[in-house]
């Protein structure tokens, strides 16, 4: 579904934050992308949709390669690529339902979208998303009026009204705490397993990562350096990702529940 | 280099080296200096005569002014309306015209940096560093004197000003909320009006009750030169020595920017 060869990006300062990176998603599979602050998983995430400019490399979603097209087939395209930020990057000063269309901004013309008149089928579509995320009765919310977990679930319904076949997912959980990260990482692989969607998700919490997803792929210096199962991730490969450290207390270990307690 | 070894095992600390204390008491020095030699000089070209004399005419003005001529009000209504229009129409016009320069001038929205970005700000720059009285000075002899004059002059005067204010606001948005309407596909346009727009809404608000509250202060003088307004009487007053009228349209003024600081502060607390 998703693929990515060779994708190379180095900064205008001599960065070399990815160096050739080769991956491959299939459809409904949630991957998570761990690794160092600075290994490149954010700019990864970013060259699939180009809000960041790769150097070099192809990206494929389906049948289309992203890295070729112009302007505006890009933003076609990127209506298929839903996209979730560490701190959420709601409007703050609209309402919770505008940021919810705010995800169909790529489908509805400049003046409907500028005078709010969205197709009934949008409102219809943003109100079940909002029922299914437990939110409905903010809708008429500005955004700066909610906690953070419950803007993290406005990001989410803003990606999935886009009707994406991927979702790209930056941090989604690192300004949450322990209780609501885990909420939002169990709703966005619900979701994915719901709708058969692909998707990355960048996070530094190893056992979170390790709880929810089927696969995990650790980036060190813009390189992969591991891809398996997260049952894989012994303290040997935490060390190749992260450096030097006891890993005993991170990695989740076998039998022990992590739907704990929430 | 203000860390030095006291001769045993402990440091001391000053908060300066010893060169750059001396330096700073140099420079106290030639500074103080200075406005002893400036105060001298404008002693001696000043005729101190007429400044000893200064409280005694104050008080003559004073005693002619008052009372102030109340009667005199039913010539400074369609005046004072005059000024009035010239400041909200000015400042109409100016944040018309400061809007798409703000856009060009910001270095995250302008389309280029190289040669859009200097173009705006050359505007902004040329705009403000004129006043608005030299550009009613310059309208009146090309469009000739009267309110239609003073409206451009302020509306020029002001673009630079909102503009300036303007791209600073909108270099400061937080780029996390553009890229995220940027990744839903949208197109520029839109991403301007989601992602930008409404972060930057409550500075463009604040930025034009302040340059409105500014140009009805601006507006009362451009009579002055002619262009229209109040000044106009207060001119003519002066010059005939109507000091009654004189004190009259004083107060008037001050009412009207009471009014306009008070109409301003209202606005601006309504929308932050």
């Amino acid at each position: 579904m998703l693929k990515i060869e060779k994708l190379v990006k180095t900064y205008k300062t001599g960065d070399k934050a990815l160096k050739a990176v080769d991956m491959e998603v299939p459809r409904g599979q949630v991957v998570s992308l761990i690794g160092p602050s600075g290994a490149g998983k954010s700019t990864l995430i970013r060259c699939i949709n180009r809000l960041v400019e790769p150097t070099s490399g192809k990206v494929w979603l389906g049948d289309v390669e992203i890295s070729g097209l112009n302007a505006g087939a890009l933003r076609r395209e990127r209506r298929r690529m839903g996209m979730i930020f560490q701190e959420y990057a709601l409007i703050e000063r609209l309402t919770v339902m505008e940021n919810v269309l705010s995800g169909r901004l790529g489908y509805v013309g400049f003046w409907r979208s500028f005078l709010r008149r969205y197709p009934q089928s949008d409102v219809n579509e943003a109100f079940r998303l909002l029922d299914r995320v437990g939110l409905l009765e903010m809708a008429d919310k500005r955004a700066d009026e909610l906690s953070g977990g419950q803007r993290q679930r406005v990001g989410i319904c803003r990606a999935l009204i886009q009707n994406p076949a991927l979702l790209l997912v930056d941090e989604p959980t690192a300004s949450l705490d322990p209780k609501t990260s885990r909420q939002i990482m169990r709703l966005i692989t619900e979701l994915c397993a719901e709708r058969k969607l692909a998707a990355i998700v960048n996070i530094h919490d190893v056992a979170l990562a390790q709880m929810f997803v089927q696969r995990v792929i650790g980036l060190r210096f813009g390189a992969i350096e591991f891809d398996g199962l997260p049952t894989a991730l012994t303290p040997e490969v935490l060390t190749a990702i992260y450096g030097e450290e006891d890993w005993q207390a991170t990695i989740r270990k076998d039998g022990e529940s992590g739907e704990l307690s929430v | 280099m203000p860390v030095f070894p006291l001769g045993d095992d402990r440091l001391g600390w000053t908060r300066r080296t010893p060169v750059a204390r001396l330096v700073r008491w140099a420079g106290w020095l030639i500074g103080v200096a200075a406005f002893v030699w400036c105060w001298n000089r404008i002693s001696e070209v000043t005729t101190w005569f007429f400044v000893w004399d200064a409280p005694r005419i104050a008080q003559d003005i004073l005693a002619r002014a008052t009372p102030p001529r109340w009667s005199y009000m039913d010539h400074l209504w369609v005046p004072i309306w005059d000024t009035l229009n010239i400041a909200t129409l000015g400042t109409l016009i100016a944040l018309c015209l400061a809007v798409p320069v703000a856009f060009l001038a910001a270095r995250n929205t302008t389309p280029s940096r190289v040669f859009v970005r200097p173009v705006a700000l050359l505007i902004i720059v040329s705009t403000r560093s004129i006043n608005s009285l030299i550009w009613a000075l310059l309208l009146i002899a090309i469009i000739g004197p009267g309110v239609f004059a003073g409206i451009i002059a302020i509306a020029i005067r002001s673009i630079g000003f909102c503009a300036k204010l303007l791209y600073e606001a909108i270099e400061e948005i937080d780029p996390a909320q553009v890229e995220a309407i940027t990744a839903t596909g949208a197109s520029p346009l839109q991403v301007m009006s989601y992602g930008i727009v409404p972060q930057i809404l409550p500075a463009f608000a604040g930025i034009a009750v302040f340059r409105w509250d500014i140009n009805i202060r601006e507006s009362t003088v451009l009579g002055l030169v002619g262009a229209g307004g109040i000044g106009l009487q207060l001119s003519s007053s002066l010059n005939t020595l109507a000091w009654p009228q004189v004190s009259l349209i004083l107060i008037v003024i001050l009412l009207a920017v009471i009014i306009s600081e008070w109409v301003s502060a209202k606005i601006r607390g309504a929308i932050v």
